[in-house]
């Protein structure tokens, strides 16, 4: 399942900059707010599912090297984070639904815990 | 080749100069000269269109300059060719056939000119003149591309060499004990740069050769240790990594408020952290824990200035680091 994919069958809204999405496929999957939890648990190239919003998203993100961040629950990232993520090349999606319905879709996608 | 970065009427700001490529960059960067074909066939003035075709058979060209001594004069293209074939007039002198009103451009042009002109005029070669406006060269659309691969190819060998260079520093430098030290300052308060550091670490690390896996570690600890000084310092403090062939040393002192205590704050989940803080998913109570998780020694200790001295070492006998097994 590669990153075009998801993103269209998930509805996800693209925040930074396109990239060649069906080149990516992300080999496994996190949820968490805690930053720190992220850090320990996160998988490289995986997707994390989150609902904070805030800079320091990009940065743990760019650390692990995650495909793409999912961000739940409609939380809007400032401009200033956008940039930032553009700049280290990190993708965020933004969606509606809760972190658990996405998460629930994503391992019916067949993207599992790291 | 038009990208946005060409257009005379746009106002390149800081914003837009941000976007601009190294392609678009190499175009002002790079002469006609650089690029051009030197080597080319040229027709001279006295000819008679059947030589022209015959030449242009033999050469499989689809057109040349028209020259007289060595100036340019016109041009000659295919459809010139075919127009004297259709109209059975081969024997008529090269002139009658010849486009006279000519488009050129200098050899000391940026390539960025050429390629303007190419979109203005519509035409598929631009002969090159030099100061003097002798002929010195044709140039194609694929003349372009080519000379802008291969600059790029050029960058991309440079990139390689400054890699290959940095990764080899502690072969290349000797003494009896070589050692690189970073030093950042880390300000009380300042999320919006907080993972400044440890990424830089990250990038300098995989930059001397060291393993993802390895920089991962090193830049996961740092992390850490960077939000504890932004979270629970009073003045912020200072990260210092030595990174030496065998071990990375870092080490990160503040001047307070200190750790109560140290066994509790060692414990997973435990934390001081606000709720303001705790809201932007801080204060997990995983920090120390994942610090430990990551290197092969920590030790915390109260420092001089009632603040905390944490130093950690990760060992590289297995991790590949500086070239060095």
């Amino acid at each position: 399942m590669n990153l075009e994919q998801i993103i269209k069958e998930l509805d996800l809204t693209l925040l930074t900059r396109p990239k060649h999405f069906a080149g990516i496929t992300p080999s496994n999957g996190y949820a968490s707010d805690l930053l720190s939890c992220v850090m320990a648990g996160a998988g490289e190239n995986g997707i994390w599912v989150t609902l904070q919003a805030h800079g320091n998203i990009v940065a743990v993100a760019a650390l692990i090297g995650v495909a793409a961040v999912i961000i739940t629950e409609d939380a809007q990232p400032d401009e200033a984070t956008i940039a930032k993520a553009n700049e280290e090349g990190i993708t965020l999606l933004s969606t509606p639904s809760p972190t658990f319905h996405i998460v629930g879709k994503l391992w019916e996608m067949g993207i599992k815990a790291a | 080749m038009t990208p946005a970065g060409f257009d005379k009427r746009q106002i390149i700001n800081d914003n837009t100069a941000k976007s601009i490529t190294r392609v678009e960059e190499l175009g002002y960067e790079l002469s006609v000269d650089e690029v051009m074909t030197h080597e080319i066939q040229t027709f001279d003035v006295d000819m008679q269109m059947h030589q022209v075709l015959e030449i242009a058979r033999n050469l499989r060209i689809s057109g040349a300059p028209v020259t007289k001594n060595g100036k340019l004069v016109g041009i000659i293209s295919m459809e010139d060719l075919i127009r004297s074939l259709y109209a059975n007039n081969i024997e008529a002198p090269v002139t009658e056939y010849m486009t006279s009103n000519l488009i050129t451009v200098r050899s000391t042009d940026p390539v960025v000119e050429a390629l303007k002109v190419f979109v203005s005029t519509g035409v598929g070669r631009l002969p090159v003149l030099d100061n003097d406006g002798n002929l010195v060269g044709i140039l194609t659309k694929g003349d372009v591309s080519r000379g802008l691969l291969k600059a790029l190819q050029h960058d991309y060998a440079n990139e390689e060499l400054r890699k290959y260079r940095a990764s080899h520093l502690f072969e290349d430098i000797e003494s009896d004990r070589s050692s690189l030290i970073l030093r950042y300052n880390i300000k009380q308060g300042d999320f919006t740069n907080g993972g400044a550091a440890s990424s830089n670490i990250k990038k300098a690390l995989l930059r001397l050769g060291a393993t993802p896996q390895l920089a991962r570690r090193c830049s996961i600890a740092v992390y850490e240790a960077e939000m504890n000084l932004i979270i629970h310092t009073t003045n912020g403090g200072v990260i210092r990594v030595e990174i030496e062939p065998h071990v990375i040393s870092i080490r990160v002192v503040d001047d307070g408020p200190g750790i109560e205590d140290i066994d509790q704050a060692l414990k997973p989940g435990f934390s001081t952290a606000s709720e303001k803080v705790r809201e932007l998913g801080f204060g997990a109570g995983m920090g120390l824990v994942n610090i430990s998780r990551c290197v092969d020694e920590m030790i915390i200790k109260p420092s001089l200035e009632n603040g905390t001295l944490l130093k950690m070492r990760i060992y590289l006998d297995k991790a590949k680091i500086g070239g060095k097994e």
